[in-house]
C-alpha cells in the first residue's frame, strides 16, 4: 500500500554531510523542501576520523561557508582542537584542521536543520524514485509513502547496497552500525544510471581508561584558534589534545603473520579503494622497509571515551586487530569499543552528471557526495551545496550556478568528477588545483562571497561583514601605495631589527613590504599613519597580496589562457556525428560527457588538440 | 590555444630573393619590436596599421644583429587572422629566416602548426563558410603529415632522454605535494641542495639536448655525408646512381629543408646532404687532387662517411692512410665493382669493416637497396651512435626551450627564498611542456607517484 505523504519543491535523500547543505540550501531559497535519513541520529555522521578540514579541504570547507553554508560554522560550533597545517609553506597551502565533537557536530547540525524554515526532516529509507517523461515525480520510502517531488537530490553516501567486512566476516550494513540501503540501487539501475563499487575503511576507536598515554607524544592544539566560518572572530573553548605514537617491527610482524587473512589479499574485498586513505596491512606490505608508521589517538568528543586510532585503519579479523595494536606503546593493554572495518558500497560513475551535479538524462535528478565517487565529508558538503543550489536554480528558472577551475577547488572537484571520472575514491588535493596560488584558504571570502550573495545564500550580516572587510583592505592597500617611508635612524634601526638592507632614499610602504623579512604589522612601528582598526584577516591579505604578488600575476595570466577556451561554450544541439574529421575514440567520449565548453573537451582524457581545431570550426561555422 | 602568437616561414623553401616570417596573434608587435632596432629608433608599437619599417633584426640579450629587413606591421581587425600581423622580410636562403624565427618564438611566440594562419583566418571569422570543410580537411591532413613526421623524428633515445627528464622533476614536485598535502605524516623532507640540485640535473640534460638539436639538423636539414675513397674507386658513379634514383624532392613538410649550396638526395625520406658535392662531382677534379688531406676536410664535416673500396683492385697504402683517420666516425664499408672479378682481400675487407659491409655494383645497381636500407636504419633506428640524441623538431625544441626556462624561474624562487609550494607552479610547467613533446599529461602520473613514492594517508 502506498499512501500520499505530500508535495514538496525538493526531496534529498541522506542526510550526511552532503545532504544537509543540499537541504539547507534548497530551504533556504525558499523551496519546500524534504529529507530522509535511514536515521535521524546519524545526521552529518562522521564515521571516520574526527576532524574537519586540512590541506585543500580547508579551502572547499571556507568556500562552502562564503557562499553561505553550513559546514565551517558547525564546525567552528564544536570543535574540541585546532591546528594550522603547513605554517612554514606559501599561503597557498596553508590550512586549518578541527578535531570535532563528533556527536555533538551531529546534533548541532540536526537542530540546525529541525529550525530551518521550509524544511522537514524524515527518518525513513527512500527505497524508489519515480521518473515521469524523463522528468523526476516523486519518492517512495519502504514504509509505502509517497512524496511528491519537482526535483530529488540523492546524497546517500555509502549506504547503496553497503557491505561490511571485518577479516573473515562480512555481512550487509551501512556504516557505523547502521542499516544499508538496500533497495535505492535497483532502482537506479531501472533508470539506466551506471554504478561503480568503491571501498573505504576506518580504524578501531579503543577505551580511553586503556591508554597509557605517558608513552606517546601530546599534540595540543594552537593557543589561538583560527575560526573557519567569515562569520566568527575568534573561538574560545578548552582545547583536548591528540597523541602521537608509532608501530613497531612486532606489529608489523603481526600483520604478516595474519596477511592471509585480510579480505583485502584473499579477494574477499572487490571495490575499489582509496590509495591515499590506505589500511595499516596496505602500508606494511606496500612499504616493507619502513621501520615504524605514526599514529595520532584523537579523542571523537568532549563526553565520550572513544579514542580514534588514526592511520590504523583496517579490515583484518577482530582478534588481529586486538594483536596487533596491543604491540603499540601506550596501547599493550588496550580496549577496542568498535573494530575497525572496510565497507563496500554502490556508487554512481560521475561522468553521467552536468557540471550542476544534474544527471544529464533525467530532469531534476541531482546526486552529490561519496555516491558521486568521492570520499570526505568536506568533499561531499561542496557537492551537496552545488547541488542544492543548482536544484533551486533549475526550480526558480534561473541559470546553472557553476564554478569553473580558476575560480574555487569546488569548481576543480566538479569538473573533475563530471569531465574525467574517477576509479577510486576522489580526494581533493592542493596537487589538483592548477591555479592554487590564487585559490587560497584566506581568500575563499573575496573569491565567492558576492556570487552566494547573487544566488541568495548570503545574509545581510555575512555580506556587511565582507563589504566592511574588503573596503578597508582596498583602502589600506591603497595608502600604502601611497606612504613613503624616508630614511632615519629609527626606520634604519626597525629594518636592522627585522634582519632588512636600510634605506637611502624614500620608498613606499607598499614597495617596503614586498621584501620577505617585512610583515605589516610589525612595520606599524615605521608606518605612522597606519589606522588603528585594521583587522588581522586584513592584514594578512595585505601580506600575501603584496609579497607574492609577481607569482599572483603570473598564475593569473594563466587563468586568462584558460578562459578564452572556457568562454567557448558548446551548444547543447551539437552533434558529433555530423562533424567530419574527429576521431571515433574522441567522437565517443564528446557524445558522453557532453561538454559545455571547448575548454572542458580538452581535458577529456582521449580528445586531442586537432579534435578540438575541428570542433571550433565547426562551431564558427554554424554561428 | 587561440589567445596566443604564432609565428613561421611563410614564403616556400628553396631559393628566393627574400624570405618572409609571419607573425600573428596579440603579442605579434610586441614581441616584434623587442627585437627590430631602427636607425631612426622608430617603436613598433606606436606606428599606424599597414605600415613598412626598415631596419635590422638584433638579439637584445647578445646584441647580435642578424639581418637587415623590412617589417610590415597590420594591426587587426584589417588583417588576414582578424589579428595584429607582423610579417618580417628578410634575406632569402633558409638560414637568416630560421635564426630569425628562433629569435621570435624564444621572444614569446609558438610555432605556428600547419595549416593555423588560416584556422585562425576562419575561426575570427575571415573566411567564409564555405570554406568550413576545405579547411578541416587541410588541418586534419596536415596535422596527420606532421605528427607523423614528429613521430618519425623523435626518435626512441630523444623520447627517452625526455621521459627520463620529466620522470625525475615529477619526482620532485610528488614530493613537494606529499609534503603539502599530507603535513602530518612524516614524509621526509628534502635534504640539503636536493631540490636545487634536481632541477640544476634536469636543466643540465635539457642543455644536453638543446646542443644535440644543432645535430638534429639531421632530418630536419640533412644527413651529412662524404663518399670517400682513393681514386678511382667508382665514387662518382656511386653517386650518380644513387642522384638519379632518388633526386631530392623538395616538399613542404614542415622541418624538411635544403641547404641550396649542397647537393641532395633523399634516401626513404632522410634527406642527404652530400658534403663538398662539386669536388666529389667533378671526376677529373677527383681524380687528380683527392688526396688524405682533403678526404680529412670532408670527414670533419661528415655525419655519414661512405667508403668506398674497389673490388678489382687489391687494397693500397691509400685505402689505409684514409682509414686511419675515420676511427670514430660513423662509416658505412661499401665493396663496389663487385660486377667486376675480385682482386681485393675479402678477409682483410671483413676483418676492417668488423664484418660489416656492403657488396655493391654502380652498374648493375646490385646492393643499392641494402646500401638505402642500411642508410636509413642507421638514421632511424640506432640513431647515429656520437649522435646519441637527435632532437630535429624546430616544435620540440621550442618546448624544450620553455621547460628550460620554467625550470631557471624555479631555481630563482628557490634563491629568494620562498617555499617548495612556489618552486611547484613554475615546475608543474616545465613538467607540461615536456608533455607536449612526449604528448603524455602529467596529472595523473604525479597523483601516481605521490602514492607509490610516499606512504602517506590515513
Amino acid at each position: 500500500m502506498i499512501y500520499d505523504a505530500g508535495s514538496y519543491d525538493v526531496a534529498v535523500i541522506g542526510l550526511g554531510h552532503a545532504g544537509c547543505e543540499a537541504a539547507l540550501a534548497t530551504a533556504r531559497l525558499g523551496l519546500k523542501t524534504v529529507a530522509f535519513a535511514i536515521n535521524l541520529d546519524s545526521i552529518a555522521l562522521m564515521p571516520c576520523n574526527p576532524a574537519i578540514g586540512g590541506p585543500a579541504k580547508t579551502n572547499l570547507v571556507r568556500e562552502i561557508d562564503a557562499l553561505g553554508g553550513q559546514m565551517a560554522i558547525n564546525t567552528d560550533e564544536t570543535l574540541i582542537q585546532e591546528r594550522t597545517l603547513n605554517t612554514s609553506k606559501g599561503p597557498a597551502v596553508r590550512a586549518l584542521r578541527a578535531q570535532s565533537d563528533k556527536k555533538r557536530y551531529q546534533f548541532n547540525m540536526k537542530y540546525t536543520l529541525e529550525k530551518q524554515e521550509n524544511l522537514d526532516i524524515k527518518q525513513a529509507e527512500v527505497v524508489d524514485i519515480e521518473v515521469e517523461n524523463g522528468e523526476v515525480k516523486s519518492v517512495i520510502t519502504k514504509n509505502g509513502a509517497r512524496y511528491m517531488c519537482k526535483s530529488c537530490i540523492v546524497t546517500t553516501g555509502t549506504y547503496l547496497r553497503g557491505r561490511i567486512i571485518i577479516g573473515d566476516v562480512s555481512y550487509s550494513g551501512g556504516p557505523n552500525g547502521l542499516f544499508p540501503a538496500n533497495e535505492l540501487s535497483k532502482c537506479l539501475e531501472r533508470l539506466n544510471i551506471k554504478l561503480m563499487r568503491f571501498k573505504t575503511g576506518t580504524p578501531a576507536r579503543v577505551d580511553k581508561k586503556s591508554i597509557n598515554f605517558d608513552a606517546m607524544e601530546i599534540q595540543p592544539g594552537d593557543e589561538k584558534i583560527k575560526p573557519f566560518s567569515y562569520l566568527h572572530d575568534e573561538i574560545n573553548v578548552e582545547q583536548i589534545p591528540c597523541w602521537l605514537t608509532y608501530t613497531n617491527s612486532k606489529t608489523h610482524e603481526v600483520i604478516m603473520r595474519n596477511i592471509d587473512r585480510s579480505p583485502l589479499y584473499s579477494g574477499e574485498i572487490k571495490g575499489v579503494g582509496p590509495r591515499y586513505c590506505p589500511s595499516i596491512e596496505d602500508k606494511v606490505v606496500k612499504f616493507p622497509d619502513k621501520p615504524r608508521h605514526q599514529l595520532f589517538i584523537e579523542p571523537e568528543g568532549r563526553n565520550t571515551n572513544e579514542m580514534y586510532v588514526q592511520g590504523m585503519s583496517s579490515s583484518m579479523p577482530e582478534d588481529v586487530q586486538i594483536e596487533f595494536l596491543r604491540t603499540i606503546k601506550g596501547l599493550e593493554n588496550v580496549k577496542v569499543m568498535r573494530p575497525g572495518y572496510a565497507i563496500e558500497y554502490d556508487c554512481i560513475d560521475p561522468t553521467q552528471l552536468k557540471q550542476s551535479l544534474e544527471l544529464k538524462t533525467i530532469s531534476g535528478l541531482f546526486f552529490a557526495g561519496q555516491v558521486n565517487g568521492t570520499s570526505g565529508y568536506e568533499e561531499a558538503a561542496a557537492q551537496g551545496l552545488m547541488a542544492g543550489i543548482n536544484a533551486a536554480m533549475k526550480l526558480l528558472n534561473r541559470e546553472p550556478f557553476i564554478l569553473d577551475r580558476s575560480e574555487a577547488y569546488i569548481g576543480v572537484l566538479i569538473d573533475d568528477l563530471v569531465t574525467k571520472g574517477t576509479n577510486e575514491p576522489y580526494r581533493m588535493l592542493t596537487s589538483r588545483a592548477e591555479y592554487r596560488l590564487i585559490l587560497r584558504q584566506d581568500n575563499a571570502d573575496f573569491r565567492l562571497t558576492e556570487k552566494g550573495r547573487q544566488i541568495g545564500l548570503v545574509d545581510d550580516e555575512r555580506y556587511e561583514r565582507f563589504l566592511k572587510k574588503k573596503i578597508q583592505y582596498e583602502e589600506e592597500m591603497e595608502r600604502l601605495k601611497n606612504a613613503m617611508i624616508v630614511p632615519s635612524d629609527f626606520v634604519n634601526e626597525y629594518l636592522k631589527s627585522k634582519g632588512s638592507s636600510p634605506i637611502v632614499t624614500g620608498i613606499t610602504m607598499y614597495d617596503l613590504l614586498k621584501r620577505p623579512e617585512i610583515d605589516y604589522i610589525s612595520s606599524k612601528l615605521i608606518d605612522k599613519d597606519r589606522p588603528e582598526d585594521i583587522r588581522d584577516d586584513v592584514a594578512e591579505q595585505i601580506d600575501i597580496n603584496i609579497k607574492y604578488e609577481g607569482y599572483i600575476k603570473k598564475q593569473l595570466e594563466q587563468v586568462e589562457k584558460f578562459k578564452a577556451l572556457e568562454n567557448k561554450k558548446i551548444p547543447s544541439w551539437i552533434n558529433y556525428d555530423d562533424i567530419k574529421g574527429i576521431s571515433i575514440e574522441a567522437k565517443q567520449k564528446l557524445k558522453s560527457i557532453m561538454p559545455t565548453s571547448v575548454g572542458q573537451a580538452s581535458r577529456i582524457s582521449g580528445v586531442s588538440p586537432a579534435d578540438i581545431s575541428v570542433i571550433l570550426i565547426y562551431l564558427q561555422s554554424r554561428r | 590555444m587561440i589567445d596566443d602568437t604564432i609565428a613561421a616561414i611563410s614564403t616556400a623553401v628553396g631559393e628566393a630573393g627574400i624570405s618572409i616570417i609571419r607573425i600573428s596573434g596579440s603579442d605579434a608587435i610586441k614581441i616584434v619590436s623587442g627585437i627590430f632596432k631602427s636607425k631612426r629608433n622608430i617603436d613598433l608599437k606606436t606606428v599606424r596599421s599597414h605600415t613598412v619599417h626598415y631596419g635590422f633584426i638584433c638579439d637584445s640579450e647578445s646584441n647580435e644583429v642578424y639581418d637587415e629587413v623590412l617589417v610590415n606591421v597590420m594591426k587587426s581587425p584589417h588583417t588576414y587572422t582578424k589579428e595584429d600581423i607582423v610579417e618580417i622580410n628578410c634575406h632569402g636562403g633558409y638560414v637568416p629566416a630560421k635564426r630569425i624565427l628562433e629569435l621570435v618564438l624564444k621572444n614569446g611566440a609558438r610555432l605556428a602548426e600547419p595549416g593555423e594562419f588560416t584556422k585562425r583566418a576562419f575561426i575570427n571569422g575571415r573566411i567564409d563558410m564555405s570554406q568550413a570543410e576545405a579547411v578541416i580537411d587541410i588541418i586534419r591532413s596536415k596535422t596527420a603529415l606532421s605528427n607523423k613526421y614528429a613521430v618519425m623524428q623523435l626518435s626512441g633515445s630523444v623520447k627517452d632522454k625526455i621521459n627520463e627528464i620529466k620522470k625525475d622533476l615529477v619526482a620532485l614536485i610528488a614530493h613537494i605535494f606529499a609534503l603539502m598535502d599530507f603535513p602530518d605524516e612524516d614524509v621526509e623532507i628534502f635534504n640539503d641542495g636536493e631540490l636545487i640540485d634536481g632541477i640544476k640535473n634536469a636543466i643540465k640534460k635539457i642543455d644536453e639536448l638543446l646542443d644535440s638539436s644543432e645535430k638534429g639538423r639531421i632530418i630536419r636539414e640533412g644527413l651529412n655525408t662524404a663518399i670517400i675513397g682513393k681514386p678511382n674507386v667508382g665514387k662518382s658513379s656511386l653517386l650518380n646512381a644513387l642522384l638519379n634514383e632518388n633526386r631530392a624532392i623538395v616538399t613542404d613538410i614542415p622541418g624538411t629543408t635544403r641547404d641550396i649550396i649542397e647537393e641532395y638526395l633523399n634516401i626513404k625520406g632522410i634527406p642527404i646532404k652530400l658534403i663538398d658535392t662539386a669536388g666529389i662531382r667533378d671526376t677529373d677534379e677527383l681524380v687528380e687532387k683527392i688526396g688524405v688531406e682533403r678526404s680529412m676536410e670532408a670527414i670533419n664535416k661528415a655525419d655519414l662517411i661512405i667508403f668506398v673500396f674497389d673490388n678489382s683492385r687489391p687494397l693500397e697504402k691509400e685505402d689505409y692512410e684514409i682509414l686511419s683517420i675515420i676511427d670514430d666516425k660513423n662509416v658505412l664499408y661499401v665493396l663496389n665493382k663487385i660486377d667486376l672479378p675480385s682482386m681485393i682481400d675479402l678477409n682483410e675487407i671483413r676483418r676492417i669493416s668488423n664484418e660489416k659491409y656492403i657488396s655493391l655494383s654502380s652498374v648493375t645497381k646490385e646492393g643499392f637497396d641494402v646500401l638505402e636500407n642500411t642508410v636509413y636504419s642507421m638514421v632511424m633506428e640506432n640513431g647515429l651512435s656520437n649522435n646519441e640524441f637527435l632532437l630535429t623538431n624546430m616544435r620540440h625544441k621550442d618546448a624544450l626551450l620553455k621547460a628550460k626556462e620554467n625550470l631557471m624561474s624555479c631555481l630563482n624562487t628557490i634563491e629568494s627564498g620562498l617555499t617548495e609550494d612556489f618552486v611547484s607552479i613554475d615546475l608543474n610547467a616545465a613538467i607540461d611542456n615536456l608533455g607536449l613533446i612526449t604528448g603524455e599529461t602529467a596529472n595523473e602520473d604525479l597523483i601516481n607517484e605521490i602514492f607509490e613514492r610516499f606512504c602517506v594517508g590515513k
